[in-house]
């Protein structure tokens, strides 16, 4: 273990942060992270743009900035931006940055493979975002590729499921690289219980993503198939059944939510401890929950298509196991609350963002358990309320966490503090504004105002337009966080190496910003 | 070679072997449902030889309204109509009646008919004999086909079921029928 091979794989001179060659060929996981976060960054902006244009067209009622097939072109990019643009580029970028310091380890396990699963990114990107051009327009079905309606894409279906494969390339090989980091890197003594917990919940959301985006990538393949060489895996005229591709789908959708939000989960359970001065409440049970709820998305999938027509027992069934998924993630949330109990919190920024995280994306899991209960369900499909429940998971839940590690960890990556006043600014103005955005929602989806639609009832107009003002308030709030992160980076008050008052863990042993191969010599784990 | 680069490489390898055998296994999802349901029992429709073969008395106590209803799929251009649209019908005793086709196109035509029946329920308590949708349907241009069927409900048709609507979706199939050669029988198996 200590005799870490370096010269083999990477340069050890640190070259320019200017020259693009460094940036190009870096097998560094600090390089890599970086580019896996700013390219995360990018991708919000050019998603959140996409929500501005689908939130100003429904600002008032009727048909007024855009046509319906745009319109519906962007809500379906903009999931598509945000899940494996933004979320999971975001996480794979803290992975790389965060795993080899927490373990111990001077590097990834497979530092060139780690640049090719970055650099792959930018082209998958950039074809999905040239068919917005193509004839025919981009994909306009929804995020979830429904057959046969996605079928009828023009030009741009086989550039659409060619960029997801790469993109689903791209998570596979971060999501080895990150086992194989975890299994094989760690400094002597560092036994997989005495792992932080982001290391473990990304552990187990690696083994969530080896499980599922092969099956993602077969679905699309069908799709291809069915599309331009005759085969009638989802077509009914050759005997084949549309339903099956949701079968297909919600089996890698369901594990992929989870994919979303559990390595927030390490993120909260980093950040709270620290500022609450206490140890982790329920380390163990936490590693278990995280394995439970792993466990259990793969047995709930067909709970996002209880209106298709299913037997009452798949229907019971679905729903009942859904709602055991609460068991273990009621256990999380107990175990930061009992952890912040009594303890001497203060609420700088990192902390204030993940107790946002915990209150908002409980609101989230509670719409979650509603969403759940088969028979209510018919009301709810597809309707606002729907949209509401995954954006209160999806941003002040997944998104929140990686801002508040953005915060959290940014100091000990660039060795400079952010601005700590504005910092608090950002998280009071995102959470009004994400809350004034979503939370309308809820009201409209129950009253029946349907998701994907340009055009809704008149009695919608007041919520609507309140979630317009919303989401510019929000979308403009991350400007700020923009120069929060660009102003630390250029300077500011210097970083100790131990950053917060009660930080633990290997990373903040290491001097701030950390040296370019942090653990050349393994160290003392005690 | 040292010890943890050969420890990453035996990962790598397993861990590329699972994503293969995943990518293989949402194409075996697809007969693994049908295995599924088979097993569990929650198959909608049910074999219609095996329920033939039983002895089922007809229920004269007791009628129920068959619906007959016919869509064309979005590129189809035949023109298609039930004989009736509705039929009052005793429960266990078989019926025959017509869809008419015409191809108003200027060429010949395969047509493939998929059923779908509503409410759910009556999904296993409707049993086609004999219906033109067990084949695909070559029809010359310009011509004019009656298209037999012949059906029963089951007796055990839940009681509160009043209404059974049976309803036919026309695919347009000349291309692909061409290209997979579509023999009867696979088509018997699959719209079974």
């Amino acid at each position: 273990m200590s005799t870490v091979a370096t010269d083999d794989h990477h340069d050890d001179h640190q070259e320019s942060p200017y020259s693009i060659k460094r940036w190009l060929f870096t097998t560094n996981h600090k390089d890599i992270g970086t580019l896996y976060l700013w390219f995360s960054f990018i991708m919000f902006l050019i998603g959140g743009v996409m929500a501005l244009v689908i939130r100003t067209e429904l600002f008032e009622p009727g048909l007024q900035f855009v046509d319906p097939q745009f319109f519906n072109s962007m809500t379906t990019m903009h999931a598509i931006m945000m899940i494996f643009g933004v979320v999971m580029p975001a996480f794979t970028g803290l992975a790389n940055w965060l795993i080899p310091m927490m373990v111990g380890a001077t590097d990834m396990a497979l530092p060139r493979m780690n640049n090719w699963s970055f650099w792959i990114l930018p082209f998958a990107f950039a074809m999905m975002l040239s068919t917005l051009f193509m004839d025919g327009g981009g994909p306009a079905g929804g995020w979830t590729l429904y057959p046969p309606l996605v079928l009828q894409t023009g030009d741009a279906l086989p550039f659409v499921i060619l960029s997801m494969h790469f993109m689903g390339l791209s998570s596979i090989m971060g999501a080895i690289n990150v086992i194989a980091t975890i299994l094989n890197m760690r400094a002597p003594g560092m036994t997989l219980m005495k792992m932080p917990l982001f290391v473990w919940t990304w552990l187990i959301t690696a083994y969530l993503l080896i499980a599922v985006m092969p099956v993602l990538a077969g679905g699309i393949t069908m799709l291809l198939t069915d599309k331009f060489f005759e085969t009638s895996f989802f077509n009914a005229a050759g005997g084949g059944d549309p339903v099956m591709f949701q079968h297909i789908f919600w089996f890698f959708g369901h594990p992929e939510v989870y994919i979303l939000i559990l390595p927030s989960f390490g993120v909260v359970s980093s950040i709270i401890p620290t500022f609450a001065r206490k140890p982790l409440f329920g380390y163990a049970s936490m590693v278990y929950a995280t394995g439970s709820i792993a466990f259990l998305s793969f047995i709930v999938w067909a709970h996002h298509m209880f209106t298709v027509g299913m037997p009452l027992a798949g229907e019971l069934f679905f729903m009942f196991a859904t709602m055991l998924i609460a068991v273990p993630t009621g256990v999380k949330v107990f175990n930061w609350v009992a952890t912040m109990w009594r303890g001497a919190m203060t609420f700088e920024t990192p902390m204030l963002f993940a107790l946002g995280f915990i209150i908002m994306f409980s609101i989230g899991g509670f719409s979650g358990l509603m969403l759940a209960l088969a028979p209510v369900d018919f009301q709810y499909h597809d309707t606002y309320f729907v949209v509401a429940h995954f954006h209160y998971v999806l941003v002040p839940g997944s998104i929140f966490a990686i801002i508040a590690a953005v915060y959290y960890w940014l100091p000990k990556w660039c060795g400079n503090m952010y601005n700590e006043g504005l910092g608090k600014a950002h998280f009071w103005l995102s959470t009004i504004f994400v809350n004034l955005t979503f939370f309308p929602m809820h009201f409209v989806g129950l009253a029946g105002m349907p998701r994907r639609i340009p055009d809704y009832a008149l009695q919608f107009s007041d919520y609507n337009a309140m979630a317009t003002y919303g989401a510019f308030g929000f979308g403009l709030s991350q400007l700020l966080f923009l120069y929060l992160v660009i102003k630390a980076i250029r300077g500011g008050e210097k970083a100790t190496s131990q950053v917060w008052e009660n930080a633990e863990g290997l990373e903040w042993t290491l001097p701030s910003p950390p040296p370019y191969h942090s653990f050349t010599t393994p160290p003392v784990i005690k | 070679m040292d010890k943890q680069t050969k420890n990453s490489k035996s990962v790598v390898t397993k861990l590329a072997l699972v994503c293969v055998c995943m990518f293989g296994f949402g194409y075996v999802l697809i007969p693994l449902y049908d295995v599924f349901c088979d097993l569990t029992g929650l198959r909608f429709t049910q074999d219609s030889k095996q329920l033939v073969s039983q002895e089922i008395q007809e229920d004269t106590t007791r009628l129920v309204t068959v619906e007959f209803d016919v869509s064309m799929n979005q590129s189809m251009p035949w023109k298609v109509k039930p004989a009736i649209s509705k039929l009052q019908v005793h429960p266990g005793r078989v019926y025959i009646t017509n869809y008419i086709a015409k191809n108003t196109t200027q060429s010949a035509m395969i047509g493939q008919a998929v059923p779908s029946i509503t409410p759910y329920v009556a999904n296993r308590h409707l049993v086609k004999t004999e219906c033109f949708c067990f084949e695909n349907q070559p029809i010359e241009a310009g011509k004019e086909v009656e298209m037999a069927l012949s059906f029963m409900i089951n007796p055990k048709l839940p009681k509160d079921v009043k209404v059974v609507t049976l309803s036919y979706t026309f695919f347009d199939i000349t291309q692909s029928a061409k290209i997979n050669k579509l023999d009867s029988k696979e088509s018997v198996l699959a719209f079974n």
